[in-house]
């Protein structure tokens, strides 16, 4: 049977892959962000996922204004590095896993989660930059992914509570695949940005750290936190968060938390991250 | 925070936006307004697009069904009144990425501050909420 063994989430700011590919990671500017990710990697290494489930948003770069989908499944074979208007990122293409994905799509439509399919897509930063945050720069990525993509630019987006339901229904999908898969949830974006306006520029350490204590131990709270308190609190692309609701619901009642690490700034960003593990 | 199982009113949802100081959010009114101008900068993912783009600006607009506002907009560069009149910063990325602008450079000039002044505010640990937070409560 496949099994949700771990949850991470991470910030995908396009930067941290220009760090990367350009490599600057030990620079003094990005040091102090790689360096939170050095634990993370090695226990990448120990615990050997086979499938990530990556929860991300599109940045207009596979989707435009022509379909908007408020959740959507990647179930095709591969899903290559999409060119953002400066070129593709060098790095692998992403190896899906059709047979788990289109379990999953299935299982979620009869759990009255109304999928969105897609067979095939480029994948942007919000994708192919936690990969190298986690695995670095391997000539092939070492899991193959499901991609999960959230609608966080036009609102309504969706509401955490149906973020964290809709992990709820991924975690039950995952149990009910016969093969034997380590399966990995990740949930990225965030943490508080705002990329325009007057505003720009607002990050909210405090907020963050709250949120960040809120997807570890028994609460629920974080489903609840509103549209409005994301704006107000953590600017207007902080919304981005609801996506680690959906890898927070799919750990079950209870996580633990084995690593945490907090930067401000990465260019616009405050950058997050978190692996959790369920302990039910 | 919401209280479980309560549902919120589409007005009163959207009306709590305008309260945002120095924000717009992308509600589905702005994405309506904004679908050409948004589409047209999209277009600038393709390599040959940015070619004719940067060749002849104004040109390239002729073919698309913006307004005279939204077309001046974008050739003034002015990305605030580009989100007044729809834009999503995402695909205003398309343009400024092809001026060869980063995103904090491209973010800077929607602000009062020059860039480096920008930068470094952002160094200092950034825009502080306080004050931030709500036109009407001032807090
Ligand atoms: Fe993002």
């Amino acid at each position: 049977m496949a099994r949700i063994t771990a949850g991470v989430a991470s910030s995908h700011v396009p930067l941290l892959g220009v760090a990367v590919d350009q490599g600057k990671t030990g620079d003094d500017y990005f040091g102090p962000i790689f360096a939170g990710y050095e634990w993370t990697k090695q226990w990448e290494k120990e615990t050997k996922p086979d499938v990530v489930i990556l929860v991300y948003n599109d940045h207009a770069s596979a989707f435009d204004m022509k379909i908007i989908p408020t959740f959507a499944i990647g179930c095709g074979e591969r899903y290559k590095s999409a060119d953002e208007g400066w070129g593709p990122r060098p790095v692998p293409d992403v190896e899906g896993h059709p047979d788990l994905a289109w379990h999953i799509a299935q299982s979620l439509i009869l759990d009255e989660f109304d999928m969105t399919i897609i067979n095939e897509m480029d994948v942007d930063h919000g994708l192919t930059v936690p990969l190298s945050m986690m695995f670095g720069q391997p000539d092939k990525w070492p899991v193959k992914v499901v991609p999960l993509a959230v609608n966080v630019v036009t609102y309504p987006v969706p509401s955490g509570n149906r973020c964290w339901a809709l992990g709820e229904a991924i975690k039950r999908a995952v149990e009910s695949f016969p093969e034997d898969l380590n399966v990995q949830i990740w949930g990225t974006g965030g943490m508080s940005h705002q990329l325009q306006g007057p505003r720009a520029g607002l990050l909210n350490r405090e907020w963050d750290n709250k949120f960040l204590d809120l997807l570890i131990g028994d609460t629920d709270a974080a489903r609840y936190i509103p549209h409005l308190e994301y704006l107000r609190e953590t600017g207007s692309e902080g919304i981005e968060m609801v996506m680690w609701l959906v890898m927070r619901g799919a750990l079950g009642k209870t996580t633990k938390c084995l690593h945490r690490h907090y930067h401000i700034p990465c260019s616009n960003t405050a950058i997050g991250h978190l692996v959790l593990e369920p302990t039910e | 925070m919401t209280a479980p199982g309560e549902k919120q009113n589409i007005h009163d949802y959207l009306a709590e936006f305008d309260d945002i100081p120095g924000t717009r959010v992308f509600t589905a009114a702005r994405a309506r307004k904004g679908y050409w101008l948004n589409q047209f900068a999209m277009s600038l993912m393709k390599p040959e697009n940015r070619d004719a783009w940067k060749a002849d600006e104004r040109k390239y607009l002729e073919n698309w069904p913006m307004s005279d506002e939204q077309k001046e907009a974008i050739l003034a560069r002015d990305y605030n009144r580009c989100l007044d009149l729809g834009g999503n910063v995402y695909f205003l990325a398309k343009v400024f990425s092809t001026d060869g602008l980063s995103f904090a450079e491209a973010v800077s000039t929607m602000t009062d501050m020059t860039f480096p002044e920008y930068r470094e505010m952002m160094n200092k640990g950034g825009r502080s909420p306080q004050g931030n937070r709500s036109i009407k409560g001032g807090y």
